[in-house]
């Protein structure tokens, strides 16, 4: 027991989980914002990927670490066009339109990936972002090392979850984004144009999901792998509905995933031997579908997502 | 100050297809004036009103408010320019609350704040002075649509909006909601505020409208001023033709085909059927009035086998029959007719012909495929027999008008001459000429030996059809009682649930 309390009171776990949880703060958010309007992106898996590929290959080939980050977002934002297209234009089914995308980003990454680096024994590395020394809070005991201790992105991806709350739950253009996830033809009604409205959401959504990919090989690693979202995408599918909707929330959930994850990692060095180390693996996807089960059935989903809109048509 | 043209409408026309939807109309609207746009569905109301509010662009003609002319196709200058329309099918969004219903577009999008408390004051103002009481905080979804109503109208007048256009707005309400919504608009127009109201309903029109313009096939056929005309007249300008609601003739009623004895429906822990009681008898109708939601859905629900029982009996053609299925229903021919036709009496999406084979696909299959061929015939045959227009065998079935999708029902349900007629609101929503068709086949199949089940709100159709007639009350029955010995007082009464259990009739 006093293990589990050692673990829970190690400011190591803590800087863990700001770590872990950034590119799910990004990914969650980003679904979120184009779930709000009324469109589903289950591109998230691929753009997180292409966009870890892109900020990678940017820095690699020799342009600053925010530049990195910059072409993620361009990168993001390019396959949230293309679902945008896809499912708001042409009024597609939004999860085989979302299934595609990730196919496709994916295998696009890796194969960007493969024309321009040549294959290698170990892979190529960068130089990634490194902690952000804040005066004052940095050298605080405990607090420091386990929340002020982080990289810049880190500290952006909270700063752009609680903008987003701001934006969606107290500006009109976030007014103008749940109306159409609600009832894009009430949108319409008020002068409000749908489809532009989740041109923009999805566009904008995708931009963070690539940001969040990037994360991982410009912070987290140094180099890239195809397989390296690892299912991220999912969680923070998950996510939105485990937050209702609600950028505050998905916040707080991505850093409760962390914390599982964190927790977990720790554990399996104690227990080792004990348990097979699988169970611990297993963790945080079981308490997740839990805390989704408790928490799902009071959210209030957008009426009008996965709808297509058609001018004109009810 | 009647004289003052705030709105005209020049030369409109717009095709869809082949159908020529608006024919060259014309159509001016004076300040503090209320017109109402009479005419049958399909006529062409819903049309022109779209493009007055921009969501067409007509092929000729123009539109233009306060003497300026409007660019087509735009919405947003349709409400800058003062027009504020209320959708039948209401433009809300009832996850928000009413004040965020009410804001939406309102604003600079790209502010960085959103000014609510000015909002919530313009609002409270509005409410107050038009008397469209509202909570602005309460969420969209918890009202009732008769305060739904309201708010897509405080919507409007929020916009600034001069003109308001009011696209079947009693369609939804109940009776009480819709004379409040009357009182409301006449209020309106004495603050200046000039109305344009849609509707097919003659008593409505006579009693709001200053004046009535009529629009048939696409054409405007006649414009009178309120006081120079008559229901009658407004019907035949509507329809073209006398349209007379047809009268059941005498007859004598067969054995008793359906037997209901103590029934009682349990859900959700509340009796929404309590001990009913009713014989329907071969070649009679018998109709259940009541105001809606007192039962009707439910007793609908279990004859139709969506729903069992909790206790009581219920017999067919003399055998006990415990709990019907859907199944039971269609095998023994008890014919159905929903009371929500979209919901549960069509697939919108799927072609006619397969909206009228699905409940007897065994009949319409041939080495386990569907007989495509002879399904289009079977649709075929019932388009001709029962006159639904707008649509082939193989066009969608959403694309029918209200009356012409009833009269599929209708006929997919009559064509093979079912033992039981079960008919919720059969003429809910349809406009005059097609209620008498509706009413006509009804007493057709009666004719015929069909045991008709009519449930209905509305005392007319029932005093019309009926022989006998149940009232449904908080889930119980009435006695019946000859259609012959009572009026419509007292049918008012037994709606309230006055009834004397001693007068038994069957």
């Amino acid at each position: 027991m006093s293990a589990l309390f050692d673990i829970l009171a190690s400011a190591g776990l803590w800087a863990a989980v700001l770590r872990i949880a950034t590119p799910l703060i990004l990914g969650t958010i980003g679904a979120l914002l184009s779930e709000r309007a009324g469109v589903l992106n289950l591109g998230i898996e691929g753009i997180m990927t292409f966009g870890a590929m892109v900020g990678w290959l940017t820095v690699y080939n020799g342009a600053d670490l925010w530049v990195g980050v910059l072409a993620a977002a361009l990168g993001g934002a390019m396959f949230g066009l293309l679902h945008s297209a896809l499912t708001v234009t042409l009024g597609l089914s939004q999860h085989v339109s979302g299934l595609g995308v990730t196919l496709f980003a994916s295998s696009f990454a890796y194969y960007v990936f493969r024309l321009m680096v040549p294959v290698a024994g170990t892979p190529p590395t960068i130089t990634p972002f490194q902690p952000l020394d804040i005066p004052g809070l940095s050298s605080l005991p405990f607090f420091g090392p386990a929340f002020f201790n982080q990289t810049a992105p880190t500290y952006l991806a909270i700063g752009l979850a609680i903008a987003l709350a701001y934006v969606i739950a107290r500006t009109p253009v976030g007014l103008a984004i749940r109306m159409t996830g609600e009832n894009p033809h009430a949108a319409e009604a008020q002068g409000v144009n749908p489809m532009a409205v989740r041109y923009g959401a999805v566009i904008a959504g995708s931009a963070l999901m690539g940001v969040g990919g990037a994360f991982l090989t410009l912070s987290a690693f140094n180099s890239f792998f195809p397989t390296m979202v690892q299912g991220r995408g999912w969680i923070c599918i998950a996510l939105v509905v485990f937050a209702s909707w609600r950028p505050e929330r998905a916040l707080l959930g991505a850093i409760l995933f962390a914390l599982f994850d964190a927790f977990q990692l720790r554990l399996q060095t104690v227990l080792n031997g004990v348990v097979p180390y699988q169970i611990f693996l297993m963790i945080p996807y079981l308490l997740s579908i839990v805390a989704l089960a408790v928490m799902a059935r009071r959210a209030r989903v957008p009426q009008a997502l996965m709808q297509p809109y058609r001018r004109g048509e009810r | 100050m009647m004289t003052e043209t705030v709105l005209d409408i020049s030369n409109v026309s717009k095709r869809f297809g082949d159908n020529l939807a608006n024919d060259d109309i014309s159509l001016s609207l004076a300040k503090g004036e209320i017109v109402a746009l009479l005419g049958e569905n399909g006529a062409g109301k819903t049309t022109l009103m779209s493009i007055l509010f921009g969501h067409y662009v007509p092929d000729t003609g123009s539109v233009s408010v306060m003497g300026e002319a409007l660019p087509p196709g735009k919405p947003r200058a349709a409400i800058r320019a003062g027009i504020g329309m209320v959708h039948q099918h209401f433009s809300l969004a009832p996850n928000l609350t009413v004040l965020e219903n009410v804001m939406t577009g309102t604003e600079n999008l790209w502010s960085l704040g959103s000014n609510v408390s000015a909002g919530r004051k313009k609002l409270v103002e509005i409410s107050q002075r038009f008397g469209l009481k509202v909570d602005p905080d309460a969420r969209l979804g918890d009202l009732s649509v008769g305060e739904q109503q309201r708010v897509e109208i405080l919507k409007a007048l929020y916009n600034d909006a001069r003109i308001l256009v009011l696209d079947e707005p009693t369609a939804v309400l109940t009776k009480l909601e819709a004379e409040t919504l009357f009182s409301t608009l006449k209020d309106m127009a004495a603050q200046g505020l000039s109305l344009i109201f849609i509707s097919h309903k003659l008593d409505e029109v006579m009693a709001t409208a200053d004046r009535i313009v009529v629009l048939r096939g696409g054409k405007l056929v006649a414009e009178r001023r309120a006081g120079d005309t008559s229901k009658a007249e407004l019907a035949e300008l509507m329809v073209g033709r006398k349209v007379t609601r047809p009268l059941r003739e005498a007859s004598t009623p067969g054995e008793i085909v359906l037997e209901a004895a103590g029934v009682t429906v349990r859900s959700g822990g509340v009796d929404r059927l309590k001990a009913v009681d009713f014989r329907l008898r071969a070649g009679e109708v018998l109709g259940i009035i009541g105001v809606s939601g007192n039962g009707q859905a439910v007793l609908a629900q279990l004859l139709s086998g969506t729903i069992g029982r909790t206790a009581g009996d219920l017999v067919l053609f003399g055998k006990g029959v415990g709990d019907l299925t859907v199944a039971d229903a269609v095998a023994n021919g008890i014919g159905r007719i929903p009371e929500d036709r979209n919901r549960d009496g069509a697939i919108g999406e799927m072609a006619i012909w397969e909206n009228a084979v699905l409940e007897r696909l065994p009949e319409f299959s041939k080495a386990g495929l569907v007989d495509r061929k002879a399904g289009i015939g079977f649709a075929q045959k019932i388009i001709d027999g029962f006159d639904v227009r707008g649509g082939t065998p193989t066009s969608r079935i959403r694309l029918l008008s209200g009356g012409n999708m009833q009269k599929l029902i209708l006929g997919r349900n009559l064509i093979e001459h079912p033992k039981i007629l079960l008919a919720a609101q059969p003429a809910r929503g349809l406009d005059e000429g097609a209620v008498a068709a509706v009413h006509e086949r009804i007493l057709e199949a009666r004719r015929a030996g069909t045991a008709v089940l009519l449930i209905s709100e509305d005392l007319d159709e029932v005093m019309a059809l009926a022989d006998r007639i149940q009232a449904i009350v908080g889930g119980r029955l009435s006695p019946s009682v000859n259609a012959e010995d009572v009026d419509a007082q007292r049918l008012g009464l037994m709606m309230a649930g006055e009834w004397e259990d001693t007068t038994h009739a069957v």
